[in-house]
C-alpha cells in the first residue's frame, strides 16, 4: 500500500520509547498541574495514548500482532472510562457550580 | 523520508501534548488533544499498524473527543474563569514531571532489549490478522468488554438524570 513504509525498521526502538516516555510525563504534569477536571480527564487520555503508542511499537518490533489487539482493548476501556467520568463531572458540576478540583476536598476525611 | 517524518509527527504530538497542558481555554485543550491523536495515528500507520491508526482516529478523535466537547460547551466552560494554582505549585508539578521523564527515559536508555528480525510482516497490522488473534486467542476478553461497555452506559444514564426515585 504504501511503499515507503515497507520496511519500517530504520526507525529504531528505543526512539518511540523515549517518545512515549515523554507524552507519558506530559500526561503527568497535567495532572499535577491543572485544576480543572476536564483538563485532569485529558491528560489522563494523554497517558494512555503513550502506553498504547509503546504497545504498538513493541508489536510492530516483534512482529507479533497480540500488542495490536491489546491497544484495542486499552481503546475499550478508555471509552468506559471517559463516558462514566464525564458523567460524574456534570454531577459534580450541577451541585457545586464548578469544575474546581479543589471543592472536592469532603473525601479527604 | 521515513525519519524525516517520524521527527516532524513527533514534535507535532510533544508540542500539541504540551499545549493540552498549558493552554488555558478548555476548548483549545480539546483541540490540541486531537491534534495529538492524529499525530500519534501517524505513527501508528508509520509502523504498519493501519487498522489501529483508524480506530484511534475513529474512536479517540471522533468519539471520544466529541464527548468532551460537548461537555465543554455544555457547561458552558469555554472562558478562562478557572482559578489556577499558585506558581510554586506549577513549579513544583513541572520539575517532577520532568524527573520522571528523565528517570523513565534514562532507564528505557538502560534497557538490553531482545533481538529483533530485521525485516517485518507488513501484513500485521491488518483487519484480516488482527481479527483472526480477537477472534481466536482474545474471545473472551472481548466479550468481556461488551459487558464493561454495557454497565459503563446504564452507570452514566443513572449518573445524569436530574433526580432518581429511590
Amino acid at each position: 500500500m504504501f511503499d515507503f513504509l515497507e520496511k519500517s525498521s530504520n526507525i529504531p526502538i528505543e526512539y518511540y520509547m523515549w517518545l512515549s516516555g515523554i507524552l507519558f510525563s506530559i500526561g503527568v504534569m497535567g495532572v499535577l498541574m491543572r485544576r480543572n477536571v476536564i483538563i485532569m480527564l485529558m491528560s489522563i487520555e494523554l497517558m494512555l495514548n503513550a502506553v498504547n503508542l509503546l504497545f504498538i511499537a513493541f508489536a510492530t518490533f516483534l512482529n507479533d500482532p497480540k500488542g495490536q489487539v491489546f491497544v484495542f482493548f486499552i481503546m475499550l476501556v478508555a471509552a468506559a472510562e471517559v463516558t462514566v467520568g464525564l458523567a460524574i463531572l456534570t454531577l459534580i458540576y450541577r451541585n457545586t457550580k464548578s469544575v474546581d478540583i479543589d471543592f472536592l476536598k469532603k473525601l479527604k476525611g | 523520508m521515513q525519519a524525516a517524518l517520524f521527527y516532524g509527527l513527533s514534535i507535532v504530538a510533544i508540542m500539541c501534548a504540551c499545549g493540552v497542558v498549558v493552554s488555558r481555554n478548555p476548548i483549545h485543550s480539546v483541540l490540541f488533544l486531537i491534534l495529538t491523536f492524529f499525530s500519534i495515528s501517524g505513527h501508528y500507520i508509520l509502523m504498519n499498524a493501519q487498522f489501529i491508526a483508524l480506530v484511534n482516529i475513529i474512536v479517540y478523535a471522533g468519539a471520544i473527543m466529541v464527548l468532551f466537547l460537548f461537555v465543554v460547551m455544555l457547561l458552558n466552560l469555554n472562558k478562562e474563569s478557572e482559578p489556577h494554582k499558585s506558581d510554586l505549585v506549577k513549579i513544583i508539578a513541572a520539575t517532577s514531571a520532568g524527573l520522571f521523564s528523565l528517570v523513565l527515559v534514562g532507564v528505557l536508555k538502560g534497557a538490553t532489549l531482545p533481538a529483533y528480525e530485521g525485516m517485518m510482516d507488513s501484513e500485521n497490522g491488518l483487519v484480516k490478522n488482527l481479527g483472526r488473534v480477537l477472534f481466536q486467542e482474545f474471545l473472551l476478553p472481548f466479550e468481556l468488554s461488551s459487558i464493561l461497555f454495557l454497565s459503563a452506559m446504564v452507570g452514566a444514564v443513572l449518573l445524569g438524570k436530574k433526580n432518581v426515585q429511590a
